[in-house]
């Protein structure tokens, strides 16, 4: 579980969170929605270390992470995944490489173990045998879903995904949203995820996360989101005008 | 900064690999363009002094020892570290500047990665252990250039360059050599890897930290050339 507790945060003289307080819980894929510029991606970069708040704490279970030294920091770090929006996939290392690479880093497995661990995760992701394959041989899918393998191999406890659909089409992106739910299904992983996903928020979304200007505008679960009574949610579900016309037709 | 790219590695194979790669980029892709301007510098030098030198009375053969010192003394180091900015520099500020930009060194910060150590730190060690061996290199080539021009054009006779080349050897010019080799080495290299690293915004901006990495690190090469050069090089 995660929690963030008054989170503030201003670059300059804009405040771009101004007292976000929410549980991301263990198990779970937990949403952070809102419109381009409302704040999300600070707020996922300040949950996962990239930026520090100006105010406010962040809880890892029983961990402080705002109160922790630069070593216990890189442990718990090791406990994090993180699926990038580019993907962030290492251009010059071929697929294997790249999913080895946090082994690597972190682990004394053997060269065997450490090859049986990626095609384990490969085939997780439905990409047995492209070990061989490097980043710019890939689809935007592929690469996504590389991604997640490269962010699962070291069995995070705390998945972090930054807008998993972004640049994908409609169906690529329900296998992408599939995956990380079944992936944090299996694995009681804490996920959060950082969407503008209509779909993703009806299909994944545990619990959600409504950030508006700043502020937490609305928390809850997906059941819940069609029928809330948040003006600013109703108008950012139904911001296209397809929806807006399926709304009023259902109305009538 | 410094203090975390010296700090312990996160794993020390992969820290050698890093180091190996660095070290076979710097050294064997900079040979090249370091033999190239060595040996127009040796030529040239021993040109320029011919021609200098021509209707006084200071023997022919000083121009094989001029053109020894001043390679070992300023040429080789200098020269070939201020060119070696521009190529190895640029390329470092570029290849971080494009990881920050790709998100590469964020993804790697995530995993608990120290990305100062694993990125900076073998390519600062990496310019510090291979670019005094090129410059080395840079000063033997310089040396045969300056024989190249004046021996083969019958400005000087082979025994008259290598008598030059013998006459009044200061050992300790060769360790003045090194040791500006190694500070500008490390000037280059940490210079660059700085601008890099913290690169802000899109291509224009990465576009003006290579340029300011080069132009920050020959700015400084050359201060830390005068103050070498006081401190160790006035009598």
């Amino acid at each position: 579980m995660i929690r963030a507790l008054n989170i503030k945060k201003s670059f300059g003289n804009n405040l771009v969170l101004k007292g976000i307080s929410s549980t991301f819980e263990s198990g779970k894929c937990n949403l952070i929605i809102g419109r381009s510029g409302a704040g999300k991606t600070v707020l996922l970069k300040i949950l996962v270390g990239l930026l520090l708040p100006d105010e406010g704490e962040i809880w890892f279970d029983e961990i402080n992470a705002l109160n922790l030294n630069k070593s216990d920091t890189r442990k718990l770090r090791s406990k994090m995944g993180m699926l990038f929006q580019g993907s962030a996939l290492f251009d010059s290392m071929s697929v294997e490489e790249n999913i080895r690479f946090p082994l690597d880093m972190f682990t004394t497995m053997t060269y065997k173990e450490k090859r049986a661990r990626v095609d384990e995760c490969l085939e997780r992701v439905d990409l047995a045998n492209k070990n061989k394959l490097y980043p710019s041989e890939l689809s935007g899918g592929m690469q996504k879903r590389v991604g997640i393998a490269r962010a699962i191999v070291l069995k995070p406890q705390y998945l972090f995904c930054d807008e998993p659909n972004s640049g994908l089409d409609p169906k690529t992106s329900i296998v992408i949203d599939q995956l990380i739910y079944s992936i944090t299904r299996e694995n009681n992983i804490t996920t959060v995820i950082n969407t503008h996903d209509m779909n993703s928020v009806m299909e994944i979304g545990d619990t959600i996360n409504f950030i508006d200007g700043g502020n937490l505008a609305w928390h809850g679960i997906k059941e819940d989101v069609l029928d809330s009574d948040s003006e600013e949610l109703q108008k950012f579900i139904f911001a296209s005008p397809f929806l807006q016309k399926l709304k009023a037709r259902a109305e009538k | 900064m410094m203090r975390l790219v010296i700090s312990r590695p996160n794993r020390f194979s992969m820290f050698w690999k890093e180091l190996v790669r660095q070290m076979y980029d710097i050294g064997i892709g900079s040979l090249v363009i370091v033999a190239l301007i060595c040996i127009f510098i040796g030529a040239v030098t021993a040109i320029q002094f011919n021609y200098q030198l021509d209707g006084t009375l200071v023997p022919k053969y000083y121009i094989g020892y001029i053109v020894r010192d001043i390679t070992l003394i300023e040429m080789a180091p200098t020269i070939t570290c201020l060119v070696l900015a521009g190529k190895v520099g640029s390329n470092m500020a570029s290849e971080l500047g494009g990881m920050r930009q790709k998100e590469h060194i964020d993804a790697m910060d995530i995993m608990g990665v120290n990305t100062y150590n694993f990125l900076i730190g073998p390519k600062v060690l990496g310019g510090v252990l291979v670019i005094p061996m090129l410059v080395t290199v840079g000063g033997f080539i310089s040396i045969i250039g300056g024989y190249l021009a004046s021996v083969p054009t019958g400005m000087l006779s082979n025994e008259q360059y290598i008598q030059g080349l013998n006459s009044f050897f200061v050992p300790f010019n060769v360790t003045l050599m090194l040791i500006k080799a190694v500070v500008f080495s490390y000037i280059l290299t940490s210079i660059s890897c700085y601008q890099g690293y913290y690169v802000k915004g899109g291509s224009i901006e990465l576009g003006k930290a290579s340029t300011r990495a080069v132009v920050i690190s020959d700015i400084a090469i050359l201060v830390a050339d005068y103050i070498l050069a006081l401190l160790l090089a006035t009598k």
